[in-house]
Order: C-alpha cells, then sequence, then structure tokens
C-alpha cells in the first residue's frame, strides 16, 4: 500500500489551506503530520478521504487516482479515519458504532434476514462479538453498552478509533487522537498505533503531543501555510531550522 | 366483545390504514430525512387501485395492491434523485411541492372526474387483508431494524459525514427509504381506496401528510413499531372522547376538539420521543 501526494493544493476564496503538497506514506509506516495551528492539517485528510476535492494535483493510492472519488469509495478502497472534533453516531452505544465501522466488511444479504434463517443470526452475533473484541483492544470492553454521548471525551476518541479499524483499512488516518487524554491513555494510544503499523497497516497521523510525535512517528512531514516545510525522520525534523522557525518564531 | 368488534370494524380499517401512512412517514424518518411527499405516493397508489378495478375488474385484488405500491415506488427514484440533495427543512419544502403537483394534476385530469374523483369503486378491502398488509410492512421494518443496512440508516441520520467515510453509500440508501416509503403510502391509498369506495384529490391534500407525520412522531420514532401505535391512539382518540363526552353530557362541538388537541400537546410535551417511551420512563420513576 502506497499513498502518494503530489503537488496537491486546494483553495477556499484566495486563500491556499493546501498549497502543492507532496509526499507519500507507505504500508508499516507511521507517518507523522505536524504543523501550527491553521497549517492546514486537516484539510489535507479532508482532501485523502474525499470530504473535499484538490484543486491541483493529485492523489493516487498505488498508483490509482482517488482524488476525485466519493469518500464511501475511498473507504471501500481501504482508507478510514478519526475526526479532530470527534463524530461519533451519539445516539448509538459504542458497541453499536463499532458495528457500523464494519459496514465494508459485512455481506450477508438482507433476504437470508427476511427469512428468519439462523445464518443470518450467526453472523450478526460475530459482529457483535467483533465489536466487543475492537473495544477492548481499545481498552473500552466495560463501556460496550452505554450510548457514546455518555462517554469521556478521551473514551469517545478510543470509540473512534476502534470505530475505523472495524473496517479493516490499510490506511489509517488519525486527526489529534490523544486531544483531550490524560497521559496514560495517550500512552495507551500511542502502543494501539504501533500495533496497527506492526500489522502492516499505515497510519497518518496528526498530533499536537510533540513528545509522542517524536516517539512514535517513522517519518514526520511538516506543514506551514498549506505548504509542506520539512520532511524526514524524527531526529532529523527536530534540528530542522526551517520547523524550529515556524514552531517558534525566526530568532534576531 | 364480537358486538364491539362489529361496531367498531371502520375504526379498526382506519388504524390499520393509518398505521402503514405512519410507516410510510418513518421510512424517511429513519435515516433523518423529512420528506412530506406521502400524500402524493398515497394519491398516486389510490388513483392506480382504483383505475384498474374500474377498468380491468378481473385483476386479482393482490395485483391490484402490488401495482398501488410499486407505483409510487417506482416515482419516488427520479423524485429522489434531486431532491434528497437537499436537507431538513429545504427537502421538506420541495416534497411538500410534489405533493401539490400530484394532487393538481388529478384536480385538472378529466379521465378521473378532475374535482370530484371517482367513485363507485368497489369495496374489494376488508379487515384482513389491512391487518394483513400491516403485519407485512412491520415484519419487513422490524427485520430491517439492527440489520447491517438498519445500522447504515441509523448511522446516515446520526451523522451522514461520518457514514459516508465508513463507506456507507448515503444516497443509495435515503433513495431506497423514500421509495419504500412511497411503497406503503401507494399501499395505504390502494386499501383505502376500496374501503371508502372513492378517491378525490381533495383527500391527499397537505394536511393528510401532516396528520400521518404528527402520528409517527406522537407515537416515537425511535422503535419502528412507534408510528403504529400513535396511528392507533390519534386515530381512536376522538371516538373515545366522543363516548366518554356523551357519557358526561358534554355537547359535540369545539369543546371536544379542544379536549382532543390538549391531548396531544401533552404527548408532544411531557413524552418528546413518543407513546412508546412511556413504558421505559415509568420504570425510571418508580425506580428513582
Amino acid at each position: 500500500m502506497t499513498l502518494a501526494l503530489s503537488g496537491v493544493s486546494r483553495a477556499f476564496g484566495g486563500v491556499r489551506a493546501v498549497d502543492e503538497a507532496t509526499f507519500s506514506v507507505a504500508a508499516g509506516e507511521v507517518h507523522g503530520l505536524i504543523g501550527p495551528n491553521g497549517a492546514g492539517k486537516t484539510t489535507l485528510l479532508n482532501l485523502i478521504s474525499g470530504l473535499l476535492q484538490p484543486t491541483a494535483g493529485t492523489i493516487e493510492l498505488d498508483g490509482r487516482r482517488i482524488d476525485r472519488l466519493p469518500p464511501h469509495r475511498i473507504a471501500a478502497l481501504g482508507i478510514a479515519r478519526t475526526y479532530q472534533n470527534i463524530r461519533l453516531f451519539a445516539g448509538l452505544s459504542a458497541a453499536d458504532n463499532v458495528v457500523v465501522g464494519q459496514h465494508l466488511r459485512r455481506h450477508a444479504p438482507f433476504w437470508r434476514r427476511l427469512l428468519l434463517l439462523p445464518a443470518a443470526r450467526r453472523e450478526e452475533q460475530a459482529a457483535r462479538e467483533a465489536a466487543e473484541a475492537g473495544l477492548a483492544r481499545v481498552g473500552l470492553r466495560e463501556r460496550a453498552r452505554l450510548q457514546a454521548f455518555s462517554l469521556s471525551y478521551g473514551e469517545q476518541r478510543r470509540v473512534e478509533i476502534a470505530r475505523a479499524l472495524a473496517s479493516q483499512p490499510r490506511l489509517l488516518l488519525l486527526d489529534e487522537p490523544t486531544a483531550g487524554m490524560n497521559p496514560g491513555e495517550a500512552a495507551q494510544v500511542g502502543r494501539l498505533v504501533r500495533e496497527v503499523a506492526q500489522e502492516g497497516r499505515a497510519v497518518l497521523l496528526i498530533e499536537h503531543n510533540v513528545r509522542l510525535v517524536m516517539e512514535l512517528c517513522d517519518r514526520i512531514t511538516v506543514l506551514n501555510f498549506g505548504k509542506v516545510i520539512a520532511r524526514g525522520t524524527p531526529a532529523e525534523i527536530g534540528k530542522d531550522p526551517a520547523v524550529v522557525a515556524a514552531y517558534l518564531g525566526d530568532g534576531p | 366483545m364480537s358486538d364491539l368488534f362489529l361496531a367498531y370494524q371502520a375504526l379498526f380499517a382506519f388504524v390499520g390504514i393509518n398505521g402503514l401512512l405512519a410507516l410510510s412517514v418513518y421510512a424517511t424518518l429513519s435515516c433523518g430525512q423529512l420528506s412530506l411527499a406521502n400524500a402524493g405516493f398515497m394519491a398516486v397508489g389510490a388513483y392506480t387501485a382504483a383505475l384498474i378495478t374500474l377498468h380491468a375488474p378481473f385483476v386479482p385484488f393482490v395485483f391490484v395492491l402490488a401495482a398501488a405500491a410499486l407505483l409510487p415506488a417506482l416515482v419516488a427514484v427520479p423524485l429522489g434523485l434531486p431532491v434528497l440533495r437537499l436537507r431538513g427543512v429545504f427537502l421538506a419544502i420541495a416534497t411538500i411541492g410534489f405533493g401539490e403537483v400530484v394532487r393538481l394534476f388529478f384536480v385538472n385530469w378529466d379521465f378521473t372526474n378532475g374535482a370530484l374523483g371517482l367513485v363507485a369503486i368497489p369495496q374489494r378491502t376488508g379487515l384482513f387483508t389491512i391487518a394483513a398488509a400491516l403485519a407485512v410492512a412491520l415484519f419487513v421494518l422490524g427485520r430491517l431494524w439492527r440489520s447491517r443496512a438498519g445500522y447504515a440508516l441509523e448511522a446516515i441520520r446520526e451523522d451522514e459525514t461520518a457514514a459516508r467515510t465508513m463507506g456507507i453509500r448515503t444516497t443509495a440508501y435515503k433513495l431506497a427509504m423514500l421509495s419504500l416509503g412511497a411503497a406503503l403510502a401507494g399501499l395505504a391509498g390502494g386499501l383505502e381506496a376500496h374501503y371508502t369506495f372513492m378517491v378525490a384529490p381533495g383527500g391527499y391534500g397537505f394536511g393528510r401528510v401532516v396528520e400521518m407525520l404528527v402520528q409517527a412522531v406522537v407515537g416515537g420514532t425511535a422503535a419502528f413499531y412507534g408510528p403504529v401505535v400513535g396511528a392507533a391512539f390519534l386515530t381512536v382518540l376522538p371516538e373515545v372522547l366522543r363516548e366518554v363526552g356523551a357519557r358526561l353530557g358534554l355537547a359535540p362541538g369545539p369543546f371536544r376538539l379542544f379536549l382532543n388537541g390538549a391531548i396531544l400537546l401533552a404527548v408532544i410535551l411531557y413524552l418528546p420521543n413518543g407513546l412508546v417511551s412511556l413504558p421505559a420512563r415509568l420504570r425510571r420513576k418508580v425506580l428513582s
């Protein structure tokens, strides 16, 4: 699996939210996407998942252009995501949210259910069990039956990750997955992201927790004002003068 | 008991027909779409069924009803493709427009006697047919609930954007439910035409679809059987008030209508999730 962006731009009126971004993400890699607020990171994720179309440039998955496809087709190609502002199905239980996440993995036809066939019941049972296993993986086994809106902020973020993983994606897009979490929860999410990458999936991660990014990522792309200003390993990024300037301002 | 049943046979028939109509509105509400085209779909179904019976009386009634459901379902597809791009109040307005177009079409169509409508339709519907139709509709919607498709519908209702990025084909699902709702409304129209002997455009105006919507909401749309509970409640309520009013010596007229409205208002105010949420609420009251 390779996601390749080349010269991707997105303008909103006169504002170039993303400006000629070029980088790639490979299978088994945790790729960090960092930059100051308003740098265009979330816009970039919206472009990859098809919620927005680029005004220029191409996005390719395994050499196939995906930048004009609708979101559900992109999801079917194996890209799942979470949201910075959490978009759970608030009225559904945590487990049901994860069941919805399995949508692309379930193929049992409706007529089987209509005819009350036992195969349909078994398939549903399997889906529920898989959902509970998915929640256990993010440490929320005991919360499975609670409605999503009644969970804490950090718990909701983890349900979102479980929901995204339920589609068994090849590429997982995480938009600030540890925002609002305590250090213990954040470390747990960090370990989970590592595991996901070890399964051969690619992870593209927006994160403001600098220490977590430095520990977790194989490669980092830095955005500022929509432009890629640096690319490299965490060690290279840490001493890149352009990155230091973007975050701290130019020294005298 | 059997006397009561015979005396109120017509009432039970209308509970069934109104139940189907409330379910037809529920079909689109279940994926978060407020479509008010269903009086129009009902008219298409009613006229289709009545015309077949009047001009081809040899066609078995089952096929007549199938046609009454199928034609509106087909009409819903070209209507749905453009209007389902609209959301919330804009979808409601566009679909009200469709309902008015259908009504005015029949008002101006000489072949169906314009505003006077079709009369002397043979009565081919009984309580059994209506109950069977309602049972089939409830069964299908009940099997849909919590199925893969049912979960997709709930996801669309809760957050359409998130649903799309889970791989759910939101437009296809919304269109399918608009079409299913149209089929249920058309079926109810066909049944009613053969129960009341007549169809006329005046019966399928804006007021009719509001009635369906109120019944669905009063019953509750969180469960698939809620709309039928609401339809039963609101169809039976005026009859009960008539009996009770007569015993208490209340003159028929405005006061009874006022009482009807007051009860309706009380349900909406104190049971915002509908009548079906009453048992859970009572249980919580008792426990606390």
